[in-house]
């Protein structure tokens, strides 16, 4: 569109006041840009904010799939909380998974990421090496390597053995099962290590050279300049890592066949919640674990930034 | 305190590269002595050497006779100002001075003691309280060297501490050191490419060109009598008029150079021979144009006049055609274009060989 006819399309638009002609105009002007967006818009629309609306309004509902939702009130919110051992279960689950491996992975992440910055030769070679779990990480192919890692007659016990170690079935016995995972969770420490890597290239280098003028030791420089100064790296992937922990689904749905097992120990929040939609056609009382969820992590996320301002460093 | 500082030998190797040829310095206990020269010359290398932040390839280093070599940064007993200030921003104004005091595990009243008198010193009291983020860049430049003065140190060190800073607080600041050095008295190590600070604060000057000393010693020993062309032309502003020049004669009390197109006659011998190309440098403060203050040097023509108030900067043509300035003192009208007659002092005269040294 050439420069006069825009001026005289938004001339003649003027002379007649009214709505439709205001939205007429903006059509004229932006009618493209909008146009470039729509994929985009139906697929929020669709895909996001409309099952999730509907999924709010379930939540107060007995919907089972097959027969038309009847209005229960509060009544699914009621029940988790009173009537549900296996969701309190869960809650302790995923509170113990959260719990252990958020901050297992952030400081097995921050360790390495500190042994790459060390001007290590071959550091991208490096780098690329251990990005790649957090890659293939939440796989069902990685799930399933986990599974025959850790079985009873699995590697980890195969290379036990040669030191006259029998170790146990490490995923069937219900003491060990959620730590597999952990340690699977952590060994996914790849992009919280890349994000380390780069706050730690932001230190300046003279700023340890001050401290050890200053007589601090490689620890003290440690917690008292690089651990301050990466806060808000810190900050930020504590919260992507928890909010990720609170959603982890794949890998126990793999492990423990879909079903939790040993005896619930691996009964994550969202495996249950699973188990609830669709293996129970209890979508209502699904919808309301989702919407407990999500205000769970609402909530943690909000008091990490509540609280942040006395923990994190800020530069400006 | 006040430590003497002895340098003998020093190299220092990156890989195969080479960046300080073997450097012997002596610096006495309480001298101020600033190493100026180019940019990529290795004065920081060699401050940083001296310092313990970077490991001395050959030679050996010494603090109050005390071989360094291998002794840590911390237990040299010395403190650096670095250029970027290096402070710790998430730390007040007051951790800042007391981090190093703190990490020796001092006690809580001495600590507070010596961030008082530091903060006295510098006049930050006010600041104590505050982030570096909230400072101005003066101030965090009073905070470093705050933190230098809590070490209570022997030996300070200054990286270009100045250069961050506008024209008018790097004159104040210098000052302040000045006076500050004078108050401690401490032994003080000063890197920087300005050679007005050089000129001003120093005892001691080290000229560094390429990784070795070119000439040390006290400021207007360096101006008056400078040991080769480079140091001539580095210390001055305006920089030293170098002019081509032949020796025409020499006898045992005088030699005859011909110089700007015409024959001048120096009354002390010349180390060169009769023929010899030699280059002729005088300081465009040391040229006149007042007929009978020395003797008559060159007719040279007017390019451009620059007026800085108490003193005239005057660019010229000599018959030549070399280049040629001059720095009078006062107000002076002079026409552009015109021709004008200069005069010298022949004892303020330098005459360099083709290798660049003295004769
Ligand atoms: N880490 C290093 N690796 C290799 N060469 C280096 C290193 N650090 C410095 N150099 C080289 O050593 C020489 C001296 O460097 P130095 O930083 O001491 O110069 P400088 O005199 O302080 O210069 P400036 O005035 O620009 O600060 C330079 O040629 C520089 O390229
Ligand atoms: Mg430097």
């Amino acid at each position: 569109m050439t420069a006069s006819s825009l001026e005289s399309g938004s001339r003649g638009a003027g002379n007649k006041v009214g709505t439709r002609n205001v939205l007429a105009k903006i059509w004229q002007q932006d009618g493209p840009g909008y146009m470039f967006l729509l994929p985009w818009l139906i697929g929020f629309f669709g895909l996001t904010v409309g099952p999730m609306v509907t999924s709010l309004y379930l939540s107060f509902t007995d919907f089972d799939l097959l027969t038309d939702p009847n209005w229960v009130g509060a009544s699914n919110y009621v029940r988790m909380f009173t009537a549900d051992p296996k969701f309190a279960a869960a809650m302790r689950v995923t509170f113990f998974f959260v719990i252990f491996s958020v901050p297992l992975k952030l400081a097995f992440a921050l360790l390495v990421a500190m042994l790459l910055n060390r001007g290590l030769r071959g550091l991208p070679l490096y780098r690329a090496i251990f990005y790649l779990p957090s890659l293939l990480g939440t796989s069902v192919a990685i799930a399933i390597l986990w599974r025959q890692l850790f079985a009873g007659d699995g590697l980890v016990n195969q290379f036990l053995a040669n030191f006259g170690i029998d170790g146990p079935s490490w995923i069937s016995n219900p003491r060990y099962s959620l730590w597999t995972l952990i340690v699977l969770s952590v060994w996914q420490f790849g992009s919280p290590m890349i994000i380390f890597l780069a706050g730690l290239r932001q230190i300046p280098q003279d700023m340890y050279e001050a401290a050890s003028l200053d007589g601090a030791s490689k620890f003290r420089q440690f917690y008292k300049i690089t651990l301050p100064l990466l806060t808000p790296v810190v900050f930020f992937n504590a919260i992507v890592q928890t909010i990720e922990a609170f959603k982890s689904f794949t890998p126990a749905f793999v492990i423990s066949g879909g079903t939790g097992a040993p005896i619930n120990s691996t009964l994550f929040y969202t495996l249950y919640l699973y188990q609830e939609a669709f293996g129970f056609f209890r979508m209502g009382y699904a919808s309301a674990l989702a919407w407990f969820l999500l205000a769970m992590i609402a909530a943690f996320t909000a008091f990490s930034f509540l609280t942040s301002k006395y923990w994190v460093h800020y530069d400006d | 305190m006040a430590a003497s500082v002895e340098l003998k030998k020093i190299r220092k190797s990156y890989g195969d590269v080479e960046v300080i040829h073997g450097i012997d310095l002596m610096i006495e206990p309480g001298e101020f002595t600033v190493f100026v020269g180019p940019s990529g010359c290795g004065k920081s290398t060699l401050l940083r050497m001296i310092a313990g932040l970077e490991p001395i390839t050959g030679g050996d280093m010494l603090i109050e006779g005390d071989r360094m070599n291998e002794v840590p940064a911390a237990k040299r007993g010395i403190a650096m100002v670095f250029q970027s200030y290096a402070l710790y921003p998430h730390m007040s104004v007051y951790k800042n001075l007391s981090f190093g005091l703190e990490t020796a595990r001092a006690p809580k009243e001495e600590i507070e003691r010596k961030v008082k008198r530091a903060a006295e010193i510098l006049q930050i009291e006010p600041l104590l309280q505050r982030k570096p983020k909230a400072l101005s860049g003066g101030q965090r430049q009073r905070v470093a060297i705050g933190r230098a003065i809590t070490r209570e140190p022997r030996l300070f060190l200054f990286d270009e501490p100045l250069s961050n800073l506008d024209a008018e607080l790097r004159v104040q600041m210098r000052v302040e050191i000045a006076k500050l050095h004078n108050d401690l008295g401490n032994t003080m190590i000063y890197v920087t490419h300005d050679q007005i600070e050089a000129m001003t604060m120093a005892d001691k000057i080290v000229v560094l060109s390429a990784g070795h000393i070119e000439q040390a010693g006290p400021p207007l020993e360096l101006y008056n009598n400078p040991k080769n062309l480079f140091v001539a032309g580095f210390i001055g502003s305006p920089k030293m008029n170098f002019l081509k020049a032949k020796v025409e004669g020499q006898d045992a009390g005088s030699a005859k150079l011909a110089v700007a197109g015409s024959s001048l006659t120096f009354d002390r011998k010349v180390n060169a021979s009769q023929g010899d190309e030699v280059t002729f440098g005088v300081r465009p403060e040391h040229i006149t144009i007042t007929e009978g203050s020395g003797k008559h040097f060159s007719t040279v023509t007017v390019d451009l006049v620059e007026h800085l108030g108490g003193q005239t900067i005057i660019y010229t043509t000599t018959p030549d055609g070399t280049a040629m300035t001059l720095a009078l003192e006062g107000q002076r009208e002079v026409p552009l274009g015109s021709q004008i007659e200069t005069y010298i002092d022949t004892k303020r005269c330098h005459v360099f060989n083709a290798a660049g040294d003295v004769v």
